[in-house]
């Protein structure tokens, strides 16, 4: 099971590195897809699938929104190497080096992939079809047990409709 | 515990594209992944092995479940991600409109 | 866009939006809920709006007709929930007070069906501002 998630993430990490090293912008968003896609493989083979329905709808609508970004503009990219790309790389190891070691420290202190210890899940899983009265747990625990976060999700996502509406206004008072 | 680097090495590699880039739309693509590589390491804390979707049917086999809570905060992080990425490409095309480039070494005028 | 193009979307976009009422009023009983639906409905919009381009709307009109559907939205999603704070019985803020049925029926679950659906609506009008705010804009640019 886990060769196969590794699998998908190294097609993820390819994709990415592609997607950023790219000449042509439209090429980079193609290749940004596949970043978005292969995520929704992932949520489908850890048993999301919720999260699966809204990931795909999502990145279609994103894909869709960068290509005509791009379309109206330019699309090249000019590349220039600076004189001191030796030290800059060598810098970047370096701290993904110690990133790394310092990540693998924490996780050690986690329970292994797989054995999640579920401490708070069981208090949400065992009573939660009849206080609830939902058989979707996901949408029991958004909307009932934590209530209060669905309602500070949807403000932050009303705030950036406004924020977009307020940038993309052509004429305003002089 | 690979599992788990990897997916830290996709966080890595969007900080990187928000870092040392110069066109603006990579920096966007560069946040992109580091928030696709957060949602799914949230994902990857809460799989229990051998465990189904947080559903309940009328005929289950096991009674093992994978955790739901994550999955509940995920859910609404990807539709934010969405909205954020949208804000940051309608920034770009303004920019875009009175620069004329996407180099961010152009963009320097404070005032106007 | 060609005469496939626009034909398929007329037959696929009322059935994508009847899918997206599916998920988005069967939330609590299979996996979908109000995030989910809401992107669906907002994506058939979005489909025929892309198919069938821009010349056909008054973008201005729509654009503030979608805007005026999401603010009352939210909303309406404030008012159920601090209408707990007037139910006998129970002075809490975000209480589910309706009655929960039997689980595994569609009228159960308290208020989650409603709650699904003030977000679906929404999170479907957000999408579409924003997309019709970008079509505006390149509209204006191009002028």
């Amino acid at each position: 099971m886990w060769i196969l998630l590794t699998v998908i993430i190294v097609l993820m990490i390819g994709g990415a590195i592609f997607s950023l090293e790219a000449r042509d912008l439209l090429s980079a968003v193609v290749a940004y897809g596949i970043v978005g896609f292969g995520l929704v493989i992932m949520f489908l083979l850890l048993q999301a699938p919720d999260l699966a329905l809204v990931q795909i709808v999502v990145e279609a609508i994103t894909l869709i929104i960068m290509i005509a970004v791009i379309l109206n503009s330019t699309r090249e990219e000019v590349k220039t190497r600076s004189k001191r790309t030796a030290l800059y790389v060598v810098s970047a190891v370096i701290f993904a080096g110690l990133f790394l070691y310092f990540f693998n420290r924490v996780t050690g202190t986690l329970s292994s992939f797989g054995e999640h210890a579920m401490r708070m899940s069981e208090a949400y899983i065992k009573p939660g079809a009849e206080v609830t009265g939902s058989a979707n747990l996901v949408t029991g625990v958004i909307f009932d047990f934590r209530g209060y976060d669905t309602l500070g999700e949807a403000t932050i996502l009303f705030t950036a409709v406004i924020g977009v509406l307020t940038v993309l206004r052509l004429k305003g008072r002089r | 515990m690979t599992v788990y680097l990897l997916c830290i090495l996709l966080f890595l590699i969007g900080l990187y594209g928000v870092v040392a880039k110069r066109n603006l739309i990579k920096i966007v693509i560069g946040l992109a992944i580091m928030e696709y590589s957060v949602n799914l390491f949230l994902i990857l804390v809460g799989y229990v092995k051998g465990g189904t979707a947080p559903i309940l049917s009328r005929n289950l086999a096991n009674k093992v479940f994978v955790d739901p809570l994550p999955q509940a905060m995920v859910l609404t992080a990807i539709v934010i991600g969405l909205a954020t990425t949208s804000l940051l490409l309608a920034i770009a095309i303004r920019l875009y409109r009175k620069y004329k480039t996407f180099d961010i070494r152009e963009i320097k005028n404070l005032k106007g | 866009m060609t005469i496939i193009v626009k034909k398929v979307t007329q037959i696929m976009c009322g059935i994508i939006f009847l899918y997206g009422i599916y998920i988005v009023v069967h939330g609590h009983l299979t996996p979908g809920g109000g995030f989910a639906g809401g992107t669906i409905i907002a994506g058939a919009f979005i489909l025929l709006i892309i198919a069938f381009g821009s010349g056909f709307l008054s973008l201005k009109k729509e654009e503030t007709g979608s805007s005026i559907l999401e603010s009352s939205a939210i909303l309406v999603f404030l008012l159920i929930a601090s209408a707990g704070l007037l139910v006998a019985g129970m002075g809490i803020f975000f209480v589910n007070y309706l009655p929960k049925g039997t689980i595994g029926h569609l009228i159960s679950a308290g208020f989650i069906p409603l709650f699904n659906i003030a977000v679906g609506i929404e999170v479907a009008a957000a999408l579409l501002t924003i997309f019709l705010a970008l079509l505006i804009y390149k509209d204006e640019v191009i002028k």
